[in-house]
This record gives C-alpha cells, structure tokens and sequence, in this order.
C-alpha cells in the first residue's frame, strides 16, 4: 500500500497543528459555533445526539496492520472500547471528547492517518473495490489512481467550500464493486483502442433523497488529463451549482436541471483551457506512485489445496463459511476472506478494540500485514493462502469474525441511525438486529442464498437503502419512527433503485415484513434465481399481497 | 480606518467602497473622489465617466455570482479587484480569483472581503489572493496580527494553483521516505 513520504507526513503533521489551534481558538471563544463547524467537519468531527463523532478517514478502505492497532489503541483510549466501519470505507467513533480529538489526530499521524475532509462540503475520501488489486476480473489496478486522486483532492484551495459534500468512486474490474453510479463523479478504468489507460467519467450520481444513477459525461479521458478533467467538473459545480436549498445543492440536481449535454458541454468548454495545464499527470509521478501497489512476491501454490479440500469436506461448518465469505483470488493456492461484523448482538459494521487487534496479527499472520475495508462494513483479508484457510477460521471464530453470512440476509449494510445520529428520523441497528435474529437458521440463511438488505435511518441514505434488494428507510411520524420498505434495488453495474412497496410499518412489524417477502420469494423463485431476479421477473404485486395480507397493520406516514 | 493584510503586512486601508443601497442605482448612486472600489453594475453603467478617474484610482468588486469573463478585457482599468465573500462557506470567489489570476491574466490587487477568516487565509491566497479584509471589527489588532501565521498552514500544497505554478510532483523530487 501507498507509504508517506516527507512532503505527505508534513502535510498530514501541518493539519493537525492547524486543527489543534483552531480547537484552541473555538474553545476559548475566538471562533464562533458557526465559523468552527465548517473546520471541524473538514477534520472529521461531528456533533452527535451523545457526544462528538469522530470519522477517520481509510483512503480507498486499504489499512496496514500497524494502522488498525492504532485504531483499537483510540477506541480504547478515547472512546469506549470500539469503532464503526462505515459504507463509506472509513472508521467512526462515537464518544470521544471533543477537546481530545487533536491529540487522537496527532496519534493518527504517527501511522499515516487522519480525518480529512471526511465530512464538510468538500471532495470526501475516495471509494473503490475493496478487492484491486487481488480479483480475478480486474482489468486496471485502481489504487494508484485512487491515490492520485486522494492528494489533487486533499486540501484542493478552490474546492474546500462546495455547494455540498462531493464523493468521487473509481472501479478497474468488470464487476462494479465500487458503485460508481451512485457517486458525484464515477470513473471507470478503461483502455482506448490503443490500450491506452483512461477513465470514463460518470457525473451526478448520488442517493440521498432524490437518488439518481450517475451518467456518462465522457467517454473517455487519457490518464494523462484525468485531474485537469476533474477540475472543469469541480469548477463548473463550484460557480453553478445550488447554494440556496441544502436539499438540491448536490451536483445531480445540477446535472439534471441542466441537462447532460448542456453541462457536458460546459466542462468541455472549462477543460479546454485547463487540459494540457500545470495538472497533466507525467508517468513519472504515476510511476512512483505505483510501485507502491506492485503485487507482491507470491509463491507459486497448487489451484486447489488438498488440506483445505479435507477440512471443508470434514467440517459443515467451516465449509458454510468457505461458500459464503471466501472468494477466489487472482493467484491460484490464495483466497480473498470477508471477515463479516454482522451479527445480532451488535451494530453492523462495528468492532470492538480487541477483535481489531486480532484482525491486525490475522492481517501480519496470513495476509502480507494489510487489510481492506468494504462498503458493505466488513473486513477483508485479500491475501491468505488456502492452507492457512482453517486456522484463520478457527481463529475468527473465536473471537466472533467467521459469522458465515457474507450476502445473505443477515449481512445487513446500516447505518449508525437513531442510536447515535443528528439527522436520523429512526432507528436502524435495532432493525438490523431484529432481522438478523429472526433469520438465524443458518441453512435456510444458506438457502435463501444472495440478497442485500440495506437501512437507513433517514433519507440522507448513508445506508444506501435505495439500492438494496431490500431497502429499509426510516421515517418519522408526529415523534413515531416508522419504516418504508422497497424491494428491487441493486448494486453494481445494473445499479437500479428500488420501488416502495407501500405503506410504511412500525419496529415491531420489520422482521414479520422481512419474512414475508422472503417467502414470496421462496415459494415463487426459480432455479438459480436469487431474490432480485425472481422481483425483476414477477414484479412487486405478489410480495404486497403477502405483506399486507392481513395481521400486520400499516401506518400511511406523510411522505410513504 | 478599516485594516487589511496585503501581501502578508498588516495595512491601513485606504479605497472606498461603493456599494448599492436599495434605494440607489448604479446610473445615479454618487462616486466621491479619491481611490474608489465600485460594483460591477456601476463598472457597466458608467464606464466612460470612471475609465477617466486618474490612475490606480479605481478598482470593481465582484458578487460570488457575477462573472469575471464580463471585466476580462477591462482589466487595465482596475487597481483593484475585489471578490466579496457574504459568509466565508461560500466558495465561488475561490474559483472568480482562479479566473482572473490564470485565465484572464489580472496582475493587480486581489482583495477578498466581507466573511474573510484567518482558517481560510491559505486556501484564499493560493487562489491568488494577496489581499485579505476581514469584516471590520472582526479581529482585534493582536489577532490580525497572529492570523497572519495561517497564510502558511500548508508550506507544500498537493496542487497547484493560481499562486503556485505546478503541483508537488513537479516542483519537488518525491518519494524520499519519513
């Protein structure tokens, strides 16, 4: 993974000086709440319904061994034993001081961390497949680029204060594990009829609460022009977009007024004058920065090992988390393994101290010393032999990591919601929870098979519920937290939003709701049909009769 | 008399604003004499009477939502340029001074004013700001005096811009280790 250099740690050191006065300034009164809340966002700090939030950014979800004990060592030293991998790749927690997140951010520097620009109307960390690197469809490593991308955008002068925050994803692999079309800028790693490396460029995508699919601005950008092309996107967004309404200030609502022609022809007018600019890439710089994602040095293995052929044939249970949380890798002998959060008994996406620092020697132990984060909040070891395969399920096991459930129902994505957040009108851990308790026979979980189930606790869709299989969104009624639901989202290259199926239903009715539609399915589904594919064949009517059947009693809520 | 950080000195101000009360036009406000900043409706409005002001005594200041492409080819006329910033979250005046400083060409003063902070001062003049006014009243003289430590949060900025001709990766040779 990318190493600092001198002029990255003085950056990253700069920050936190500059972070550290401007605490001491806002606490001793010389910067109102209004001029502070702006500099604290940009530093990752919220204000939260309990205490301050703190978000620490994971470029691109990629962390080294080193990194996450440092993680565990501020959950324990300054929040209460734990943290939460967001959709978003990066790290949160919940109850530090305010007063000492410079030092945590001083901390963080020592290992080449920290929380910029991870919230605030800015170019927000940037996203891609938890996978490059290691999967079998990649066809352009997206790393380097991502890295590129993580310092034009860190502490851009002209960018820092957007009409809203700005997410920009990047995928290189066939499979679209990045959800690039629900993001401000897309870009998709492609090769010309040259087999030169390019992008495409897919602009004002986003969730949120007018969720639209990104479109393509440009076809293709050389690589060479990749940041200058940005920047006509950013400046056009800059000087045009909304600032009068929070609500339509997102570069999609600009997109869509305009139209894409209309505003791909603006940026087209903007790139002229900047391409060929002082932010031409060299392939020197991008040289540079690649070495640091060579693949490493692996040794050439058998494609199937024969001990782990033997355990998986003499344990059900080690076989169930090797069908569900194991994936092939692009090396034969190796294997990519998910690491799964999901789990009744706690908030998806949360870790505690310990199980982090077990991650961490796991990481050191069979997986090169790093480990990536994904959007769907589980951890990933992309790197460990198979014959390593049992010992490091036994492991997680132990320390409550191998819930073999990666894709099923209980794999639910949700955000922090209710319990913890400002904006949320619901609660969404409960939910998750509540449903992964219903659901835990682990071989009709098994034979349910693939689906995603995504929550919500507003509609700000930090927990992407319109792209879920089955979306859950809260929703708040005269103080009462209800919950819509939609079905026929998806993921990935055919991203689709999903369809409301009517009603909106109170806490209790959730998990009776899940069920419902999961037996429609069962009784209508094909062979080889997953959930998705038996709604897109029969439509939403057959899953509303069995949900509002009879005994469950919907609440219409204002904006169902 | 309001103060300013010009080129990283604290100064004493000495340009008149003009601004447009409501019950005022730019065809008719009154222009006193001496060194005088106007809005650009009253650069538009009357430009032959204030294109022969003696020189360096006339400069236009710009709304986020005005756009500098309309004064591109007056540029000689003005001393001054001033981007007003209503609330400092407001970013456009970042990309008008990007503008002016490397598309048109415009060598002079460029003067940001209104909701001006210290915490913005170093993304402010690397997008070719060399004049900083906060809000009259706003910061004591010692604070002005320490704001000015901010212009330099960042020593090597990742990119560059209208004050720093390339990014890192050209200016410096990269990859020596911590």
């Amino acid at each position: 993974m990318y190493r600092y250099d001198h002029y990255d740690q003085q950056i990253v050191d700069e920050r936190v000086a500059q972070f550290r006065d401007q605490t001491r300034r806002y606490l001793a009164g010389e910067l109102s709440e209004d001029e502070y809340r702006p500099l604290r966002l940009q530093n990752g700090v919220y204000i939260q319904r309990h205490a301050p939030m703190l978000r620490v950014a994971i470029p691109y979800g990629l962390l080294s061994s080193r990194q996450l004990r440092k993680l565990a060592h501020i959950a324990r030293t300054y929040d209460k034993g734990y943290g939460h991998f967001t959709t978003r790749q990066n790290i949160q927690f919940n109850w530090p001081a305010l007063e000492h997140v410079p030092e945590i951010l001083a901390e963080l520097a020592t290992v080449q961390m920290h929380a910029i620009q991870t919230s605030g109307n800015c170019i927000r960390n940037i996203t891609s497949d938890p996978f490059a690197g290691v999967a079998g469809d990649e066809q352009i490593d997206p790393r380097p680029w991502c890295e590129v991308l993580r310092q034009w955008s860190t502490f851009h002068p002209e960018f820092a204060y957007l009409p809203r925050k700005f997410k920009i994803a990047v995928n290189g692999a066939l499979e679209d594990r990045a959800v690039i079309r629900a993001h401000d800028i897309g870009l998709e790693l492609r090769r010309d009829a040259g087999g030169e490396i390019g992008f495409r460029v897919l602009v004002g995508g986003g969730l949120g609460r007018t969720p639209i699919i990104g479109e393509e601005v440009a076809e293709f950008v050389p690589w060479q022009h990749i940041l200058s092309y940005c920047e006509a996107v950013l400046r056009v967004y800059n000087r045009h977009g909304r600032r009068d309404n929070l609500y339509k200030a997102r570069i999609k609502i600009l997109v869509k007024s305009m139209g894409i022609a209309a505003f791909r022809a603006e940026v087209e007018a903007e790139w002229a004058h900047l391409k060929d600019g002082p932010a031409t890439l060299t392939a020197a710089e991008v040289a540079r920065v690649a070495t640091h994602f060579v693949d490493p040095a692996r040794d050439s293995l058998p494609a199937v090992d024969a001990g782990f052929e033997r355990h998986q044939a003499g344990n059900k249970a080690f076989a169930a988390w090797v069908s569900r949380n194991v994936r092939a890798h692009k090396q034969a002998g190796y294997a990519i393994v998910a690491l799964s959060t999901k789990h009744k008994a706690v908030a998806p996406g949360d870790a505690t101290a310990e199980q982090m620092e077990h991650v961490a020697d796991w990481a050191d132990e069979y997986s090169l010393g790093e480990l990536r984060v994904t959007h769907e909040q589980n951890l990933v070891l992309a790197d460990v032999r198979q014959s390593d395969l049992f010992a490091l399920w036994e492991k997680a096991r132990a320390a409550g990591l191998a819930t073999p459930n990666i894709g099923l129902v209980t794999d639910i994505i949700a955000c922090p919601g209710g319990d913890f957040c400002n904006l949320a009108n619901a609660k969404s851990i409960p939910i998750a929870n509540a449903i992964q308790a219903r659901f835990d026979d682990l071989d009709y979980l098994h034979d349910i098979g693939d689906i995603e189930i995504n929550i919500s606790g507003c509609m700000n869709a930090c927990g992407h519920h319109h792209v879920g299989h089955i979306g859950i969104l809260g929703v708040d009624k005269n103080g009462q937290e209800f919950y819509q639901v939609t079905i026929g989202g998806s993921q990935g290259n055919d991203t689709t939003l999903g369809k409301v199926i009517g009603p909106s239903f109170s806490a209790a009715d959730m998990p009776e709701v899940i069920e419902r539609l999961i037996a429609t399915y069962i009784t209508e589904r094909h062979a080889d049909e997953r959930f998705l594919d038996t709604v897109r064949r029969i439509g939403a009517e057959p899953f509303k009769r069995s949900v509002y059947a009879d005994r469950l009693t919907p609440k219409r809520v204002a904006n169902a | 008399m309001p103060e300013l950080i010009q080129n990283g000195q604290i100064v004493q101000d000495d340009w008149t604003f003009v601004t447009l009360a409501d019950d005022q036009t730019a065809a008719s406000v009154e222009l006193p004499p001496g060194r005088l900043v106007v809005p650009l409706t009253v650069w538009f409005a009357r430009r032959d009477e204030l294109a022969g002001r003696p020189d360096a005594t006339l400069g236009v200041w710009l709304a986020p939502d005005d756009d500098p492409a309309e004064i591109a080819r007056d540029l000689s006329h003005f001393a001054v340029i001033a981007v007003h910033f209503p609330k400092f979250a407001d970013g456009r005046g970042y990309s008008i001074a990007t503008l002016l400083r490397t598309r048109f060409g415009y060598r002079g003063e460029l003067r940001a004013f209104g909701d001006v902070l210290r915490d913005q001062f170093n993304y402010l003049v690397r997008c070719g700001f060399d004049a900083l006014q906060p809000a009259d009243g706003r910061y004591s003289r010692e604070q002005l005096q320490a704001a000015v430590a901010s212009i330099g949060d960042f020593s090597q900025p990742y990119q560059h811009s209208a004050a720093v001709a390339s990014p890192l990766f050209q200016r410096t040779e990269r990859g020596a280790t911590v």
